[in-house]
């Protein structure tokens, strides 16, 4: 939720919106839905599993069979504090869980178990780059709920159908505050809590499947005006319709507002078909959820030895390890960050990387291997050159035994071949010639059969280039560059 | 041969290990008991003679090996709150329709891991809703005590057993089986007991496991046994009671062997008497009574003190919107989706508004009003949050009691019990019958209701004894020192036999 009257954080010119009454600047907050990875659900046994068939991971509580009880999973909470923990958020020892009542046949209970008042996690920070630039977000809170089941109205003409696997399963809602300034922000915050989540293995942030999901809240004002009234747009479920969807949402605020008219206060869906937010309902058609404390529950205790238990086995962060990226590899700050953004990225490059030089090994990670897998849409799990594979390549680059250039050869025949590099190299003859003999004799050969070239390097040594192509095409490309150098102006006598 | 059915479960427990008689033939005379009678009383809405003789059976076979279980072989009747695999539970509501369980209710399964023989389901108020079993879609339960009549003779009036275990206290009373499970929101098991001569133990919140229990009130509901005398309720209570992971608020502390503790006597025990409980138009008889209570645990060796507990006059009040409150969620789950009753309509909010107004009774619909109402934006902060702190305050009172006593003598319920009508149609009149027993459930405290005399009119009257947390064993010794002066209360004829 949005709070009023926070002023908080300055739109860079560059962020303004140009309306026909001058810029205006868009304020945004989101709530992230975040699925925690956990086996089973919230408050029963049943699995998490995606994908079983309908009404196969159902358990008796998650059907709300008379006299069933919830009970919480402690990995469910373990993973909302590791969350915290990773948000730089406070973690509240004791937390309440209540009910949100309503009806719909997808939610069995008549009720979602959520927390209100007492969250498990308060206020944290979450620190973006956008565009090189630094910026820090608040973060409000997080709680722990339940997700519903799923309703399904296109399999009869007259029926829906309920698939209750979803019911029960634990979520994150993840609240910042209204901190963001633009479309472009808003995706770097969503990327950057999907890449700490990921890291932390708290969500897999899979946003197809629907296990990561944001409501995005948009106003817009001039700079230095209160905040104007807010549209919270739900559900949105890609990192570029999250993009999409503030823009058009902010765009017909302000036309809006400089037609005369005033922003009601509602919940909005975003058609990316259409690029357009259409209402869903007003503040006055808002449920009465009434609240209260689930007496089926005792309040949520932890101790803070607990937390500092769990605290301590957090893995790496992606801000940390770009830092340490930057200090022990000697990268470039681009360069880490793009490193670093999934850890699977940072693992695989940290394993070529090992005993080898840093920036040799990200400019190969980044430039041939990320720019190869991009191409063929391919995850870094699915990678056809491992990354023992890639640090043998390296290796025979860094002792001569093969040339840059080569290099990219052998890079697309272990790409598509597979195999052992050195082995590659060994059976198909693609050594560097370094022995001065053999490149004697290609020299030799070639001053002899080019006298008119000879004359003319005498004249210009410039043209030694022409000298050196005619070496390397001989050998195959083979032939050492430095040798070849050395050789010709030895025998040209330049 | 003698009327097995008069036996107490202690009786009957000791009968079948001295081999007088087998579990079958225990239980073909309470079946056959409940042929007699049910019509008339409809304490059962449910019994299952084919099942009850199958686990006697079984029960045979135990006993004959020697290998008998706590409560081998001895026929209990078990309130229709309770969830019993693939043996239809109700809560005695139309909503629930034919609902035939996949699971037991952690309850009786402890009571059938301990040999227990089921007779059948006992009638109740729809989702224990309720002071005189009248609010049941299966009709009223008769209670087996007559008033006298003008002529000498018993009067025809049929009278209330109380709620909402009415099914469970006019069974017991009746001889319809051993004894009963029963549960308790706000005094449905203590005044059921207090109206048919029963006795009637509402456990520490905690102490039986809620799981598999059609949940009215879930801060409030505990399960616990009706039984014929003290020494019953203490064996029913310990093979009840169980910590159970299965609901949170079960608590983890040793079940002790209650009926091992009756012997103890209760010499140099602090009995408090609080000065709250003379509430306005109490009945001359109700005071007569108290006060012989406090003369016979005085003659038993006890202290008597006058104490105070100045939230009580809130207690009812306060329970009125807790209890409700907690209902509107509770019942949200019965809307014809999953299961029970369906009244199909055009759209899915027409379905939800059909089948919850031909599923819910009348009672059940004003609680979830209530309820929704006092959780509704713009009321919560006056009416739940305040009751909250009631509760708390109620609370604090008996913690501040339990610096000088070691239990609290009350009556159980401002009158004897009345006739079938005399209430039903004024609610408030009806929720006064909780007066003296609400406070216990709010405070989540253990409480007991003895029989102790007979009214006037001939009917019997109860004494609540209250006491501190998990210590229900101090509480039965009490109770037996009464039921030891006041004697034990059978209902003199069986009038309702055809």
């Amino acid at each position: 939720m949005q709070t009023s009257g926070s002023t908080k954080g300055k739109s860079k010119p560059s962020n303004l919106i140009p309306g026909a009454t001058g810029d205006w600047e868009v304020v945004i907050g989101m709530e992230v839905h975040a699925q925690v990875a956990s086996h089973a659900k919230l408050f029963s046994g049943a699995s998490t599993e995606f994908g079983g068939s309908p009404n196969s991971h159902v358990s008796l509580v998650d059907a709300a069979m008379p006299g069933m009880l919830p009970v919480i999973n402690e990995e469910c909470v373990a993973q909302a504090v590791r969350t915290g923990l990773g948000l730089n958020a406070a973690i509240n020892l004791t937390s309440v869980f209540d009910r949100k009542n309503y009806f719909y046949p997808d939610l069995p209970q008549g009720y979602q178990i959520s927390q209100y008042k007492q969250p498990i996690v308060g206020e944290g920070v979450v620190e973006i780059d956008v565009d090189g630039e630094l910026m820090k977000v608040g973060i409000e809170r997080l709680h722990l709920e339940q997700d519903a089941g799923k309703s399904i109205h296109d399999q009869h003409p007259d029926y829906t159908y309920v698939d209750l696997n979803r019911s029960g399963v634990a979520l994150m809602e993840i609240v910042s505050k209204p901190d963001l300034r633009s479309s472009k922000q808003a995706q770097a915050y969503v990327s950057k809590l999907r890449s700490i989540l990921r890291y932390l293995g708290t969500c897999d942030g899979d946003m197809e499947k629907g296990n990561l999901r944001a409501d995005v809240n948009v106003s817009v004002r001039k700079p230095g005006e209160p905040l104007g009234t807010r549209c919270e747009i739900k559900n949105v479920n890609s990192i570029r319709f999250i993009g999409q969807a503030v823009e058009v949402e902010a765009r017909r605020q302000i036309d809006i507002i400089e037609e005369g008219g005033k922003i009601d206060q509602e919940t909005r869906l975003f058609d990316s078909a259409k690029g357009e937010t259409r209402s869903m309902r007003s503040k006055e058609e808002a449920h009465d959820y009434r609240y209260f404390p689930d007496p089926d529950l005792l309040p949520l205790e932890m101790t803070q030895g607990y937390v500092d238990g769990l605290k301590k086995a957090l893995p790496e962060l992606p801000d940390e390890k770009r830092t340490r990226f930057v200090k022990q590899y000697g990268l470039s700050a681009y360069d880490a960050d793009v490193l670093v953004a999934e850890r699977e990225n940072a693992e695989f490059f940290e394993t070529v990387a090992k005993g080898r030089d840093g920036k040799t090994a990200a400019n190969w990670v980044i430039n041939d291997l990320f720019g190869r897998l991009n191409k063929e849409g391919k995850e870094i799990a699915a990678s056809p050159v491992s990354a023992a594979q890639l640090g043998a390549i390296l290796d025979l680059i860094a002792n001569n035994t093969i040339s840059g250039k080569i290099a990219k050869d052998l890079f697309e025949i272990v790409w598509s071949e597979g195999g052992d590099p050195a082995d590659i190299v060994d059976k198909r003859g693609m050594k560097q010639v370094t022995d001065t003999g053999a490149i004697e004799k290609v020299v030799d050969e070639i001053i002899a059969a080019n006298p008119k070239q000879v004359e003319q390097i005498k004249a210009n040594p410039k043209t030694m280039g022409w000298f050196v192509g005619q070496v390397m095409k001989l050998s195959g490309g083979k032939a050492n560059p430095a040798a070849v150098n050395d050789v010709l102006r030895r025998k040209l006598g330049i | 041969m003698t009327d097995l059915t008069r036996l107490t479960l202690a009786e009957a427990r000791d009968g079948l290990t001295k081999k007088q008689f087998t579990s079958t033939e225990l239980t073909l005379a309470f079946l056959t008991a409940i042929e007699k009678g049910n019509a008339t009383l409809n304490a059962y809405v449910l019994p299952v003679p084919e099942h009850a003789l199958a686990q006697a059976k079984t029960s045979d076979s135990r006993l004959a090996k020697g290998d008998a279980r706590p409560l081998e072989g001895l026929p209990l009747g078990i309130k229709d709150l309770f969830a019993t695999k693939g043996i239809r539970t109700t809560a005695c509501s139309t909503i629930l329709d034919d609902f035939k369980p996949t699971y037991e209710s952690t309850v009786t399964q402890n009571l059938w891991d301990a040999g227990a023989v089921m007779l059948g389901k006992l009638n109740c108020d729809e989702f224990a809703m309720g002071s005189s079993n009248e609010t049941s879609a299966f009709g009223p339960v008769v209670n087996p005590w007559r008033r006298n009549g003008k002529d000498g003779k018993p009067s025809t009036d049929r009278l209330v057993p109380g709620g909402s275990s009415g099914g469970s206290s006019a069974a017991v009373s009746a001889n319809l089986c051993l004894a009963a499970t029963a549960t308790d929101t706000g005094g449905s098991i203590r005044q059921p007991a207090a109206l048919t001569g029963t006795v009637g133990i509402k456990p520490t919140y905690g102490r039986c496991s809620r799981w598999g229990t059609v949940a009215f009130a879930s801060s409030l509901d505990q399960a616990g046994p009706i039984a014929k005398t003290v020494r019953d309720s203490a064996i029913m209570l310990r093979h009840m009671s169980s910590h159970d992971l299965k609901d949170s608020t079960s608590v983890d502390t040793p079940v002790p062997d209650y009926e091992a503790e009756l012997g103890r006597g209760i010499k140099g025990l602090r009995v408090g008497v609080p000065r709250e409980y003379r509430v306005e138009g109490m009945s001359a008889e109700i005071d007569a009574l108290w006060q012989k209570g406090i003369a016979w645990l005085k003659a038993a060796g006890a202290t008597i003190h006058d104490i105070s507990l100045p939230h009580t006059k809130y207690a009812l009040p306060a329970y009125y919107i807790v209890a409700p409150a907690e209902c509107s969620s509770n019942l949200a789950r019965y809307d014809g989706v999953r299961y029970g009753l369906r009244v199909p309509g055009k759209d899915l909010t027409e379905t939800y508004e059909n089948t919850r107004a031909a599923g819910f009774g009348k009672e059940v619909k004003r609680r979830i009003l209530i309820g929704t109402y006092v959780l509704s934006a713009g009321y919560y902060d006056a009416y739940y949050i305040k009751a909250q702190k009631v509760r708390t305050l109620i609370k604090r009172d008996f913690d501040e009691a339990w610096e000088k006593v070691d239990v609290v003598l009350t009556p159980t319920t401002p009158s004897p019990a009345f006739a079938a009508g005399e209430k039903s149609g004024d609610p408030l009149a009806m929720y006064l019958e909780d007066i003296f027993t609400v406070t216990v459930n709010m405070a989540g405290l253990p409480g007991i209701s003895v029989p102790a005399g007979l009214s006037s009119q001939g009917t019997p009257l109860g004494l609540q004894l209250i006491g501190k947390p998990f210590d229900e064993g101090t509480l039965l010794r009490a109770s037996q020192a009464i039921e030891d002066a006041a004697g034990r209360f059978p209902v003199p004829t069986r009038w309702w036999e055809s």
